[in-house]
């Protein structure tokens, strides 16, 4: 085993804002609807409650976010995807669901400054001033799906891995100095 | 460029954010159909100029598939609610005849 | 001669002089100058040639109307063609050049077309050119096209970048004048998330020129005020330099900002493209002048009359001593009143009405400005200049009362409101008959997602031509400052008439009908709409196409009233009957950059990269685009052509080792106690019985029968499957999934998810393949272990590795799944551990010759959508004993059971030569066209560098009964080639290489 490499290897440009790409970061998709014991799961996998429609519930360094109404996106250190899993297994048993490792099928970036969401307004066909405290977007970014949230002073924002290096240039492109809106 | 709300995350979605997928409300037919049933069920569709019922996916936020009423000549949207119908629920049909009282109906 | 005045000018800084060139000459204007003003302060009345009469022509507008004064801006990488000197900002340096001109703007060899316009009428090109067909494509259009045209296209990759942005609002207004300020202000006052979009560089539109004071405050500073006060509230954003230019559905409209045109390589972006939603649009856009059909009304010095006025207020600059005004209303008498106001002469105004006893034309006689009424102009004197007008009376033939000599003539045939944004998504307009204009139809505005009226309308943009009206429809009758928006539209109050003076005389005869231009910009006169008509021509739509009227870049903003006019008068109906044509944005032309915005370069679309990317770009690998991935097609090396970079690869992977990366094969988990049920729907063959640890190969079939997608199935415990798909259907085949799982059988209990991009997958291929697994250690991956068609979960070499047994190539092969961010590692310990085994990377088109030279199918080759399983002799892959599948229904229609389908088989051409891709099989006779008849075509053809020579598979008619058969493949040079018909299986038959 080598280690995991994130897929722009922490490439990062200073704008307007400041952008990072961050990770590897460990990500699991929780597919189940209606199973009684998904918040157990939930809390032994990432400590959190199960979000409500739209949302992300953090906790430290571990979160999770409502994907779908039957699909939630479970975010926690790397290493920790293997325990989470076994968890969620011990948790739901013979319960219909569906828990797979996708850390290593996503980017993340951040995206920081007192002018970030200009950056994203740029890209994506979203009313940034609506956004509710601790919602989790799905959208798209230029061609691309993109999810994003807001938490410590910026944004997260997670792409497919294999066009990480076209989403930060769409990041770079749109957080050139002098291009703020 | 519509925008339509999807009715599992209720984001009002831009179009560019979803993906459409022509008629709703169609049954499959198998096997054991009629030429007649099955050219129905494949190529037979619907092309109204006025109320119309569409199946569109929120491809860009949560997958899901769902099921607009609108209007193809003012592209009024009488309303959008999950896929996992046979017919348009009674609400929508509802809105739908208040706004055009000479609609027929959708079947 | 024009020049500038050495008072006034309220946009202009005296003390932020600007030099700048035209063509090639340099001049001088102000900070605040549009270049149109510059030029005209320079005595630069010429400004360009004419499209198809090369004839001399000065500016006529003062903003995004203008038709004339087209220049080449800039030059390299920032030269842009056909940009209007009217809109343009000055700055320091700016270079400018006229168009359409050859050798000199001052002396044009095109002017011949000039004296011979009388035999290039409307139409002119359609008729002459018509016969001999061929020489339309070979002799007229390249010598058309080098003698017409207006800019130059640049040749060099543009030097700025451009970018978009999305916006929401409640209430967008469009037009920041003084209607559009106080619509603003009610919609901002009513707590409304407000945008407010100016096309200029200021906010005040017209009434800072036009008016003194509004309630007794001086304009501008009444301006400022209500500025102010806007832009210091959070929920009110406002953007000059920024046009509105189109307005779409459900309360979408485009924004052209041109940030950096007046600064140019600041770093800023030149455009950006905004992408507005909003909940309610409230245009604002004014109204445009219209020009007067006299004869000679496109000689420089003819102006439009709110033109002249702009720039003498905003500009200080004179268009010349002397102007004549001619007009149908009273507006045109302000210029006069400016003009004197400056200490310039109006010789006289010339009024087609019979009377004129408004207010204006009242000052302007006390003024002491002879007033003419009832007159015209029957003809303008001069050249690339006014020298004078002729004088008829309005009513007559045009018979010359008098001459006046003047270097000026200000017009005014009225004003037409900009009803374009309310009209680009449905709006309808009606007729005036006051104002001689089309204004919106309150009843019928285009509508909203909730079917509420979506575009209002005010200001003069409604027919709302006077301050007080637009002043009284926006106020509360209680106080000053109460402002209401109206729900749909302004209503005119019907104190501003504008009688219709559609040609100047009224019966002017043909020698001056065939010099009132309509159409600036292409030319188009009186006369040649008129043609049309006596032509047959009814229709507006159909009218415009045949004359070009109102199809130049203006988009007829000038000419399309005029016109439509001139076409009802000659087709003896009111205008409403003849109707107008459709307003279809942008409203003003926009630069291609903005519309592609960041889609340039690098990010001119995603480019998905597998892991092991880089490395392949280090190692030289020739990329080919699959899906939106670049995968490498071979890895030549120094001195190899592609071709035998190709050869090598397959001959080292058949004798030795290669190693594909084989990451974007598409990868779908698919899980639950019915997915087993799921996938006998989904494949023609049965998965629900696949034993856990083994893999089968499986087809889809959309609803129709036809193939759309194959791939190997594995079962990794009772109730999950990792099914493969191809590289470019992998996000299409698992949409195909979760739209049956969600729409039709939604109470199976089965979930996907699309795992593609978890995993790096590396083909090892090869008579070394197992060497190579055992050189990396930690599996067994013996033959009697891990057999062929089945997988195994472990670690090679210390990663973490799901092992499938499979083969696209009839070799000995294992395909090796690792996670992602360990998939560069991995491929490097592969390449490390091979490099005593002989191992080589091969890229994506060895892959196709070595299945080919198998017989294998490949999605996209041996499929086009219209071709089923049993087609391809598949039948083996088709369940019988299942009810039911995805297109079993659709493969029972008759036509796709005939036995005259066309299925596929192998072919050994004759000479060894390799059959050329896309070639049919021809048959005996020819088609109802005259074409030859054909019996099948070629699918995948190679030259098998395994056997030396060219194989091809192929769907031939009753193929597979005609083994032995010799048949013909066309070719492009119109010989064809012989090919023997054989099976598919090329090499290795028994699959002795696959199964050690």
């Amino acid at each position: 085993m080598s280690d995991p490499v994130s897929a722009l290897g922490g490439a990062s440009y200073a704008g307007f804002a400041t952008i990072r790409e961050i990770g590897p970061l460990g990500m699991i998709t929780l597919r189940a609807k209606g199973v009684k014991s998904l918040d157990k799961a939930i809390k032994a996998a990432v400590g959190t409650k199960v979000p409500a429609v739209r949302r992300i519930e953090i906790a430290g360094d571990k979160a999770c976010g409502w994907m779908s109404p039957d699909e939630y996106l479970l975010i926690l250190p790397y290493g920790g995807v293997a325990d989470a899993l076994a968890a969620i297994a011990a948790a739901l048993k013979a319960e219909h669901h569906l828990a797979v490792d996708v850390s290593d099928a996503r980017a993340v970036f951040r995206v920081e400054g007192a002018k970030a969401s200009d950056v994203l307004r740029k890209l994506m066909p979203v009313d940034f001033d609506r956004l509710e405290p601790g919602e989790l977007r799905r959208t798209r970014a230029a061609q691309v799906p993109a999810a994003f949230w807001q938490a410590d002073g910026g944004f997260t924002l997670v792409s497919f891995r294999s066009v990480a290096g076209y989403v930060m240039g769409l990041l770079q492109h749109s957080a050139q100095p002098g291009s703020e809106l | 460029m519509l925008i339509l709300t999807c009715p599992y995350c209720g984001i009002k979605a831009d179009e560019t954010e979803l993906s459409p997928g022509y008629e709703a409300h169609l049954k499959r037919f198998g096997p054991d159909a009629s030429p007649e049933e099955f050219e129905a069920y494949m190529f037979a569709r619907k092309n109204p100029k006025g109320v119309h019922f569409e199946r569109w996916r929120h491809a860009y936020g949560c997958g899901k598939w769902f099921l607009a009423a609108r209007c193809t000549a003012t592209l009024e949207v009488f309303g959008t609610y999950p896929a996992q119908v046979g017919e348009p629920p009674a609400d929508i049909i509802d809105k739908i005849k208040a706004r055009r009282p000479d609609w027929k109906g959708y079947k | 001669m024009s020049t500038r005045l050495a008072k006034g000018g309220r946009l202009i800084d005296r003390t932020a002089a600007m030099d700048f060139h035209f063509n090639g000459k340099v001049m001088r204007g102000f900070a605040g100058d549009t270049l149109a003003a510059a030029l005209l302060a320079n005595d630069q009345m010429l400004m360009g040639r004419s499209f198809k009469y090369h004839r001399p022509r000065g500016v006529v507008g003062s903003g995004p109307e203008e038709p004339n004064a087209l220049v080449n801006l800039g030059r390299g990488a920032r030269l842009e063609p056909n940009q209007r000197a009217t809109t343009t900002e000055l700055f320091d340096g700016l270079e400018a050049t006229s168009q359409n001109h050859w050798p000199s703007l001052e002396f044009d060899v095109g002017v011949v077309n000039n004296y011979a316009a009388r035999f290039m009428p409307a139409g002119f090109y359609y008729k002459t050119f018509i016969h001999p067909r061929p020489f339309w494509k070979h002799v007229f259009e390249p010598v058309i096209r080098r003698a017409a045209g207006l800019g130059k296209a640049p040749t060099e990759g543009d030097a700025d970048r451009y970018e978009q942005a999305y916006a929401f609002c409640d209430v967008l207004v469009v037009g920041g004048g003084v209607a559009g300020l106080l619509a603003a202000k009610a919609a901002a006052d009513a707590g409304q998330r407000v945008i407010l979009l100016e096309q200029t560089a200021t906010l005040g539109g017209r009434t800072p020129v036009d008016e003194a004071d509004i309630d007794g405050t001086p304009v501008d500073t009444w301006i400022a005020a209500i500025e102010s006060d806007l832009r210091a509230r959070d929920n009110v954003t406002i953007r000059t330099r920024t046009c509105g230019f189109g307005v779409y559905d459900h309360g979408y409209v485009l924004a052209d900002e041109r940030v950096a045109d007046h600064t140019p390589g600041d770093g800023r972006p030149k455009h950006r493209l905004w992408r507005i939603r909003t909940a309610k649009i409230v245009t604002a856009t004014g109204a445009i002048e219209r020009p007067l059909s006299f004869a000679g009304n496109d000689i420089p010095g003819v102006m439009l009359a709110s033109a002249v006025r702009d720039y003498v207020v905003n500009h200080a600059v004179s268009p010349g001593d002397r102007t004549v005004i001619a007009t149908n209303n009273d507006s045109a008498y302000q210029t006069a009143l400016a003009l004197k106001a400056a200490g310039l002469e109006v010789p006289a105004i010339l009024d087609a009405r019979d009377t004129a006893t408004g207010a204006l034309p009242e000052a302007a006689r006390a003024a002491g400005i002879r007033v003419l009424t009832g007159r015209g102009i029957a003809k303008v004197k001069g050249g690339k200049r006014v020298t004078g007008v002729a004088v008829c009376t309005q009513a007559g033939e045009g018979a010359v009362l008098e001459e006046i000599t003047c270097e000026a003539v200000a017009m005014s045939g009225g004003w037409s409101p900009v009803v374009h944004l309310f009209s680009h998504c449905g709006g309808k307009v009606k007729w005036d008959d006051n104002l001689s204009a089309f204004i919106p139809d309150a009843s019928r505005p285009p509508v909203n997602h909730d079917g509420s009226p979506m575009v209002s309308v005010v200001g003069a943009a409604a027919g709302c031509l006077s301050l007080a009206n637009i002043l009284a429809g926006l106020r509360d009758v209680s106080g000053k400052t109460a402002i209401r928006l109206p729900d749909v539209c302004q209503t005119p109050d019907g104190s501003v008439s504008i009688p219709p003076v559609w040609v100047m005389p009224q019966g002017a005869p043909i020698q001056l009908r065939s010099k009132m231009w309509l159409d600036y910009q292409n030319d188009v006169k009186v006369s040649d709409v008129q043609l049309a008509s006596r032509e047959g021509y009814q229709s507006v739509e159909h009218t415009k196409r045949y004359t070009t009227l109102g199809m130049a870049t203006d988009q007829g903003k000038l000419s399309n009233i005029n016109g439509l006019a001139v076409l009802a008068d000659s087709l003896n109906e009111p205008i409403p009957q003849v109707g107008t044509t459709t307003f279809r944005p942008p409203y003003t032309p926009v630069t291609i950059g903005a519309l592609a915005g960041e889609s340039r370069g690098e990010i001119f679309q995603p480019l998905r990269r597998t892991p092991m990317h880089e490395w392949h770009e280090k190692s030289g690998a020739y990329f080919e685009p699959v899906g939106l991935w670049h995968r490498p097609y071979c890895f030549p090396r120094a001195g190899e052509t592609h071709e035998q970079a190709v050869h090598r690869e397959v001959l080292n992977t058949r004798e030795k080792l290669g190693l594909l990366d084989a990451s974007t094969l598409g990868k779908i988990i698919v899980k639950g106690p019915d997915a087993g049920r799921f996938l006998d729907m989904l494949y023609t063959g049965v998965m629900s019985t696949l034993p856990i640890g083994k893999c089968r190969y499986g087809l889809m079939c959309n609803e129709q029968g036809f193939l759309s997608d194959d791939g190997v199935v594995a079962r990794l415990d009772e109730e999950t499957f990792l099914c493969h798909t191809t590289s470019g259907g992998a996000d299409r085949i698992h949409a195909w999934m979760e739209d049956w799982l969600q729409c039709e059988w939604w109470d199976w209990k089965v979930y996907t998810a699309n795992v593609t991009e978890q995993y790096a997958q590396i083909a090892v291929v090869g008579p070394n393949a197992r060497k190579l697994l055992e050189t990396l250690g930690g599996m067994d991956v013996s033959k009697e272990t891990l057999p062929f068609m089945q997988s195994a979960d472990g670690t090679l070499g210390g990663f973490p590795a799901r092992v499938y047994r499979i083969s696209f190539s009839g070799e000995l092969s294992y395909e090796i799944a690792v996670p992602a961010s360990q998939g560069a590692a991995f491929w490097e310990a592969c390449h490390k551990a091979g490099a005593s085994l002989g191992a080589m990377p091969y890229g994506t088109e060895a892959l196709h010759v070595m299945r080919a030279e198998k017989g294998f199918i490949m999605i996209g080759d041996e499929t086009d959508g219209t071709v089923i399983p049993q087609d391809l002799n598949l039948d083996w892959a088709i369940s019988k004993k299942k009810a039911d599948y995805l297109g079993k229904r659709g493969q029972a229609r008759t036509f796709l059971a005939s036995p005259d389908r066309w299925k596929l088989v192998g072919f050994d051409t004759l000479d060894g030569s390799a059959i050329p891709d896309g070639a049919y099989i021809v048959a005996d006779g020819t088609n109802g066209n005259g074409q030859r008849n054909v019996q099948g075509r070629v699918t995948s053809t190679y030259h098998s560098p395994t056997l030396k020579r060219g194989i091809a598979m192929g769907l031939l008619k009753h193929g597979p009964q005609r083994m032995g058969e010799v048949v013909e493949f066309n070719t492009i040079q119109g010989e064809t080639v012989k090919a023997r018909v054989r099976d598919t299986v090329f090499f290795d038959k028994d699959g002795e290489k696959q199964n050690v």
